[in-house]
């Protein structure tokens, strides 16, 4: 008879669990459907180098980072001097998506802007910014100036950076900026591990 | 005349704002699929809007994307499964029926039988119950009360 008093108080820490375990959940996390999944394609300009482009194929073989940023993202300057550290002894190449760098600056009219002048303008932009935010730590980065690689990608925030393995293959996402915690948590047994399997 | 110069000159900010609300396509019909396609679309920047409704970066491109997917003359269903292909579930409004979500959607129908078999169950042994005899002195007053003889400090009692 006295049990039957304590079942409100069961249903009340049964809820109370599920709720607090749901404050703990992040929904701006949306886990990416591309994980276990090949790279998809692309072939455009790089950054740096004028008249050279980048391919997710020409880096076969390797494990290596797929970091989307652009000049006009916040966070980015956070996770900046991370990936530049990072980057000083880093087992593997970080190849830089610039996302969006001159149309995604909401500050910015392009409306009638040509592709030429728009690429032109971005380079600008970016390597800029890469100087003035301590260096450039990737080994190359695309220029996807019309965000059309990073839908490809199921990108909607930056940062964002992506872990591909020897044959193409997604095998992790990493949403927002990354820090020197994660990196050294998450990221880099990730990379120990994709190595050793090959 | 005066009169008719100040109407024209009210509706003139009028006819600029809808100037600048020109649609993105010429086509109707094409804009009016976009946009109830994209109504169903969550956008991934502001969670609680369709990519029809927020003006987020990300959801304009998402609405340039389906644009140009129908233009290309694929169907809803090729649409939404390029879009769940990049963005997963989660850009669905409506989840789809499978293992994953098979407690979302049978969940309340659940906790709904659940419900009502207790409450049945609670019923049919209340109208099982026995109600204990009377004792002796109950009988007394239940007799004294039905012959109309019980005291009325007692009835009053009661």
């Amino acid at each position: 008879m006295k049990a039957k008093f304590l079942v409100p108080l069961f249903i009340f820490l049964l809820l109370a669990g599920f709720l607090g375990y749901g404050l703990k959940l992040n929904p701006r996390e949306v886990p990416s459907p591309l994980i276990g999944k090949a790279a998809p394609t692309f072939r455009v300009p790089q950054l740096q180098a004028e008249d050279k482009t980048i391919s997710p194929e020409d880096l076969k073989g390797r494990v290596w980072l797929l970091n989307v940023w652009a000049s006009w993202c916040i966070s980015c300057r956070y996770e900046h001097p991370v990936l530049v550290e990072f980057a000083r002894n880093s087992p593997v190449p970080i190849v830089g998506l610039n996302y969006k760098e001159v149309r995604g600056d909401g500050a910015l009219d392009v409306k009638g802007l040509d592709p030429a002048a728009e690429l032109a303008s971005a380079r600008l932009r970016a390597r800029q910014w890469l100087v003035e935010h301590g260096g450039d730590p990737y080994m190359v980065s695309a220029v996807d100036l019309d965000g059309r690689i990073g839908i490809d990608y199921g990108v909607y925030g930056v940062p964002e950076t992506f872990l591909i393995d020897q044959q193409g293959v997604i095998r992790y996402k990493h949403i927002g900026p990354i820090t020197r915690e994660s990196l050294r948590d998450v990221l880099l047994p990730k990379i120990a591990e994709l190595q050793r399997a090959s | 005349m005066r009169r008719l110069a100040l109407v024209a000159a009210l509706l003139l900010p009028v006819a600029g704002h809808a100037g600048e609300a020109a649609p993105v396509s010429d086509d109707p019909a094409l804009e009016e699929r976009v946009m109830r396609l994209s109504h169903d679309l969550r956008c991934l920047v502001c969670q609680n809007q369709s990519i029809a409704e927020s003006n987020a970066p990300l959801a304009v491109d998402l609405r340039n994307q389906v644009r140009e997917q129908f233009l290309a003359g694929k169907d809803e269903a090729a649409v939404v499964d390029y879009l769940v292909a990049r963005y997963g579930d989660f850009v669905l409004y409506l989840p789809p029926f499978k293992g994953t979500t098979l407690l979302l959607w049978l969940g309340p129908g659940l906790l709904l039988i659940a419900g009502a078999g207790w409450l049945g169950w609670r019923l049919r042994r209340r109208v099982r119950e026995v109600p204990p005899p009377l004792s002796a002195e109950e009988h007394a007053r239940a007799t004294a009360l039905l012959d109309g003889t019980a005291k009325p400090s007692q009835e009053s009692r009661s």
